[in-house]
């Protein structure tokens, strides 16, 4: 079971602010996984290795070169407010 | 005749004769759409002016004489968490309502390419979270067989447009089972890649790992012809195989004779509904006759599977959405004191609560005290799920389950029930745990719903699963059958 501070904790680690109806759903289904995953138990997962990359890719490189990218009008479009050519947000350092 | 029922290929051959124009044929799926959509529901947006564009201009080549490909001029619909540049994604989410991506997912491109033609973007749950396409922060698709009941999910309004006559073909995307799911519950075909198969280039990430896009098709030749034009190596996409799967359309027509099946009995356990079951089972029987070798097999670690895929899969999600700030795009709150309150705020109001609740989810699993005991033990069990159908598959070239426990359900009545809601992703989350391809092909009807039977093979076996699945559909024909609208 998870407790009322530990969700309100980890609403806040991912930035998030719960209205009580979001928080009493969140809540249930939460303990409903972590129920599920209690199944994990019965396991013995000591030598197991973690699987982490399905088809056993790593480290795809390409050439360094020099392409065509997006034009600040372009990349500018969809902010939803900007100032100067960049996007503005509030004062950071007072 | 209505020219919007029948297939791609039956149109494409049409148009290639010269009896029918692209603009026809867009001007009859229109017309179907203005017909019934208002019941269904199933498209975001409609992008009329770019597809009379394209199909102009397709018909123009025709008429001078080019050779065009399978899909030129055939009208298609996309799902809305995939990147059309110019115009709008928005994931079905507040988050992304405005949202228009500067550039095209890799597969929107290579369609385009092709010739195939935008007619609109579908309706989907809230950034392909849920199975019921009821997460939508804008509407709520119907499914065509009976409008008091859910397409399925996440890709739902693919499913229900396609189901609907309302396009050819429609892409999706499958993260634990969003296409496969809605393609059984609106008896329509659902295809799901080997990991890494199609470029996941400008799908919006929810799980990176098990996320792959797929299509929904009217019929196995269908869906063998647009596969052709998806797979392919990307290097925008990091985990793109670099192998060629040549031509599926080869796996058409072919004999199945000697072709091993495993039915996992884990799979048809209690849970599944009677009926269904005993459709599923009535379709082994169709292949079993056309001289393919069934035996019961047992694969004790799928029970895991749903607890594996909940955890991986919303850790990803976690670290995949933190992106969405409100800073660069995206929504952004009204009111906010600080930067800090701009994040929280514009989060808060921009997702909705499932979206939250993966989100958290992930946030815990990853959070320094459970990181061992349920991120990572839940890659470990992920392994060990893999490893155990790789030795199925040593064994047997497909292996048959049901899609989905029971046939769609009332709009409403699952989203109350959690339990149900959470089991419901059971048959179909394996093939995205262990990155193995998977398709859900119509099999009957249940109380007048359609019922999809699951055919899985191992990575890259995608040929036996057509094989398989056009050997069934020319001896069932069930997709000949279509909703009242």
């Amino acid at each position: 079971m998870i407790e009322k501070k530990e969700l309100l904790n980890i609403a806040s680690l991912a930035k998030l602010k719960l209205s009580e109806e979001d928080e009493e759903k969140i809540t249930k289904k939460f303990n409903l996984v972590l129920n599920y995953a209690r199944m994990f138990d019965e396991l013995d997962l000591e030598n197991v290795e973690p699987l982490v990359n399905i088809n056993n890719l790593s480290n795809v490189m390409r050439e360094d070169e020099p392409m065509e990218s997006y034009d600040r009008e372009t990349l500018l479009a969809n902010a939803p407010e900007k100032l100067y050519g960049c996007i503005k947000v509030s004062k950071i350092i007072e | 005749m209505d020219l919007f029922s029948l297939t791609l290929h039956e149109i494409r051959d049409m148009m290639r004769n010269g009896e029918i124009s692209s603009k026809e044929v867009l001007d009859s799926v229109y017309g179907r759409i203005e017909a019934v959509e208002d019941k269904i529901e199933a498209y975001l947006t409609l992008t009329k002016d770019y597809a009379y564009e394209a199909a102009e201009s397709i018909d123009k080549r025709r008429l001078k004489g080019e050779k065009l490909g399978d899909l030129a001029g055939i009208p298609m619909a996309v799902k809305d968490n995939i990147s059309t540049k110019g115009i709008k994604t928005t994931c079905a989410s507040k988050m992304l309502e405005n949202y228009i991506p500067p550039f095209d997912a890799h597969v929107f491109e290579k369609l385009k390419e092709a010739g195939a033609i935008l007619v609109g973007k579908t309706n989907l749950d809230e950034f392909a979270m849920g199975c019921s396409t009821e997460t939508s922060a804008f509407k709520i698709t119907k499914n065509p067989w009976d409008l008091e009941r859910v397409p399925g999910g996440s890709s739902g309004g693919s499913a229900a447009a396609v189901a609907a006559d309302e396009a050819y073909f429609a892409i999706g995307s499958d993260t634990g089972g969003s296409m496969r799911q809605p393609a059984s519950l609106c008896g329509v075909i659902g295809f799901k890649p080997t990991y890494g198969a199609i470029s996941r280039y400008g799908l919006v990430a929810f799980a990176s790992s098990f996320d792959q896009i797929g299509t929904f098709a009217k019929d196995v030749e269908d869906c063998a012809i647009i596969l052709n034009y998806l797979y392919g190596y990307d290097e925008k996409d990091t985990t793109s195989l670099p192998i060629e799967f040549g031509d599926f359309k080869e796996a058409l027509n072919k004999d199945i004779k000697g072709m091993k099946i495993g039915l996992p009995k884990e799979y048809y356990d209690k849970g599944i509904d009677g009926e269904v079951k005993e459709m599923i089972l009535d379709g082994v029987k169709v292949l079993e006759r056309l001289g393919a070798h069934v035996e019961e097999i047992s694969l004790p670690y799928a029970k895991y599977a749903v607890p594996v895929y909940y955890i991986i899969s919303s850790s990803e999600a976690s670290s995949n959405l933190a992106r969405f700030d409100g800073v660069r795009y995206g929504y952004r709150a009204k009111e906010y004191k600080d930067l800090e309150e701009l994040y929280v705020n514009s989060r808060s109001q921009g997702f909705g609560s499932e979206v939250k609740f993966r989100i958290m989810l992930g946030t815990y699993s990853l959070s320094s005290k459970c990181y061992d005991t349920h991120y990572n033990r839940a890659l470990k069990v992920r392994r060990l799920i893999k490893q155990e159908l790789e030795e199925a598959f040593v064994k047997y070239d497909i292996l048959i389950t049901p899609t989905y426990p029971t046939i769609a359900s009332k709009i409403g009545e699952k989203s109350e029930d959690l339990v149900a809601m959470y089991m419901s992703d059971i048959c179909t989350v394996t093939a995205n745990i262990a990155g193995i391809p998977a398709m859900s092909i119509p099999c009957g009807f249940s109380k007048g719903l359609p019922v999809g039977m699951q055919i899985m093979s191992k990575a890259m076996g995608e040929a036996d699963i057509i094989k398989a699945a056009h050997a069934f559909e020319k001896n069932t024909n069930y997709y000949k059958n279509k909703p009242t609208l």
